[in-house]
């Protein structure tokens, strides 16, 4: 049945499980990513989105439940299947003894391409990488920045269907990742799936067509970012903070101002369609907090809703 | 090929599929010589400074005192003739320890390059074979060097002792197979040292290296059996002075032992890696 192969997507779970010993990582997971999207497991640090992303990989087999990529198996055809993606590993797996050229030379080697082909390739996307001037230079040197954008360089070697990417950002400067989400943007553009993890919510927004959120080891929700704002928060957030002390002792005054309130430890959340209503609500009501700031609810409101807890601790 | 193949973009048709184990193995190598690339002149420089400094020292200078006080104590040979293979199958030993410690925690820990290879076509039993050869390759070339200075120096009785290059490789392998597992299964290289001051060093100095293991205790005479390292110096120096055949089953012992050892060490090693990787 050739016509419903195609519209098949690239990757496909069912009940996909991951344990290790009596620890579920993953619990049987169901999501489908379609060619050409930008798709993301947001969740915190734990939440198992890791351990699907090595299952997705192939370097991580699936304790039960069904996976299929590309059409193919993970447990019969990984080498194949591994041949078609690009995977950015959280952690870089840069080899510092060799240049920045020599990383993707080699790589591109791995995966079957010749010498000659590596070597264009690898000009080419030193340039796409803005890493041109860097190229003999060693790896180690570089910064987090760099790092990561020659990790994603050497991740498109092969010219991979899909683009796996753990966390592409964390532990970089705002600049960097600002630039790397530019990078990972005009690949988009150019069609590239991209599976992604993150923690962040901003970058969830800006790069994920469609999310998983994840929670101990389960999938929570599902939608793009607007739809999981729309479905489990409201339009906007009033923040307010009161001085220390205060906002234990508030106890019922904030009642029937908005039509959420979330208590965290250091601030209240009022979450409303109109947050400057609320905001001038609770000053009639007497209320004087230290700061009230009114913003546009992020898919950081909707883990909260979710879960209860904040994604980043 | 399924019926959905069709469907795809010409691209994919196009790519090269997986491949083979040998041509994994092979990238894997490749990787190495990369690497090696760089510290090529210096590491082959060290090759013929150290064996011979070693061997005019203790073969030439030693020797000479120990030739002149007992002519007849190495069945007439003289010590540079039966030091030279000792020397030569225990830097293949000790060039096996330190190719198998430090590369294979970069590998798995420190660079995680292991990790990065089976991202690709790559598998882990072809991580853990190219790892291998690419010891087996350095082994060739350190064991070439030294049987080049110890021809130069006069150390080298018979042209049998070409053969002195596959001995090392498996002499070394013998080492290098065990040590690369037990390294795959550790976080740090702490206990590195301890390894080498209580395992390698003292098989370094009774195997039969410096001096025949008849003048140990005989009570410590079978220990000195089951060394790896003793079966290889008894093989290399038949070799080199050309007594091989004057006994060849005790060589085919010899030679059992250390295949054994290989096979055994290289199948861990395969083993562990692969649990490493694909958790």
């Amino acid at each position: 049945m050739p016509t419903e192969q195609t519209s098949q997507p690239l990757i496909h779970a069912r009940g996909l499980t991951k344990r290790f010993g009596t620890f579920t990582a993953v619990d049987a997971v169901d999501f489908d990513v379609a060619r050409g999207e930008a798709f993301g497991f947001l969740g915190p640090n734990g939440a198992g989105k890791t351990s699907t992303m090595r299952m997705i990989g192939c370097t991580s087999p699936s304790s039960s439940g069904t996976l299929r990529i590309l059409d193919m198996d993970p447990e019969t055809q990984g080498p194949e299947i591994r041949g078609l993606l690009g995977v950015v590993p959280q952690q870089d797996t840069l080899d510092e003894e060799l240049t920045v050229r020599e990383n993707l030379v080699i790589y591109g080697r791995y995966f079957g391409l010749s010498r000659a082909e590596c070597g264009r390739r690898a000009d080419e996307l030193l340039e796409f990488a803005q890493l041109s001037e860097r190229r003999n230079s060693r790896v180690e040197p570089l910064s987090g920045g760099m790092k990561r954008r020659l990790t994603i360089a050497r991740a498109l070697i092969n010219e991979p269907e899909v683009l796996l990417l753990d966390e592409p950002t964390t532990g970089l400067d705002p600049q960097a990742r600002h630039l790397l989400w530019d990078r990972l943007y005009r690949l988009k553009q150019r069609g590239v799936t991209l599976v992604l993890t993150t923690h962040y919510m901003d970058e969830a927004e800006q790069l994920c067509d469609r999310l998983v959120v994840m929670d101990k080891a389960k999938i929570v929700a599902e939608g793009s970012p607007r739809e999981l704002i729309d479905r489990y928060s409201t339009r906007e957030v009033a923040e307010m903070r009161f001085p220390v002390g205060v906002q234990e002792t508030l106890d019922g005054q904030l009642d029937g101002l908005a039509d959420r309130i979330e208590h965290l430890p250091d601030r209240v959340l009022l979450y409303a369609e109109d947050g400057e209503a609320v905001a001038e609500a609770a000053h009639h009501r007497g209320l004087r907090p230290e700061t009230v700031l009114v913003r546009r609810s992020t898919l950081e409101d909707v883990f909260l809703r979710l879960t209860g807890r904040s994604l980043v601790d | 090929m399924t019926a959905g193949t069709a469907d795809r973009p010409p691209a994919i048709e196009a790519r090269p599929g997986a491949p083979s184990g040998l041509q994994a193995a092979a990238r894997v190598f490749e990787h190495r010589a990369y690497q090696y690339r760089r510290a090529f002149r210096g590491s082959l420089f060290g090759s013929f400074v150290n064996p011979a400094l070693f061997l005019l020292a203790m073969g030439v200078g030693l020797g000479g005192y120990v030739n002149a006080t007992s002519p007849e104590a190495f069945d007439g040979v003289s010590y540079l003739q039966f030091l030279a293979p000792g020397m030569l199958a225990g830097a293949a030993m000790q060039q096996a320890i330190f190719e198998s410690t430090f590369p294979v925690m970069y590998g798995l820990v420190w660079r995680r390059i292991f990790h990065a290879m089976y991202a690709t076509p790559i598998g882990p039993r072809a991580v853990a074979v190219g790892t291998l050869a690419w010891i087996a390759f350095r082994l060739a070339l350190v064991a070439a060097i030294f049987i080049l200075v110890a021809w130069i120096l006069g150390a080298v009785a018979s042209p049998l002792a070409i053969l002195g290059i596959p001995t090392a490789v498996l002499t070394g392998l013998a080492f290098a197979g065990p040590m690369g597992a037990f390294m795959a299964t550790q976080r740090t290289p702490d206990k590195f040292s301890a390894i080498f001051r209580w395992l390698i060093t003292p098989l370094f100095l009774f195997s039969g290296t410096f001096f025949p293991i008849e003048s140990l205790p005989s009570a410590l005479q079978p220990i000195a059996w089951l060394s790896p390292l003793w079966h290889g110096v008894e093989l290399t120096r038949g070799l080199t002075l050309g007594t091989i055949l004057d006994d060849p089953v005790r060589a085919v012992i010899h030679l059992a032992v250390l295949l054994a050892l290989v096979g055994v060490g290289a199948a861990l090693f395969i083993r562990i890696v692969r649990e490493k990787l694909a958790a």
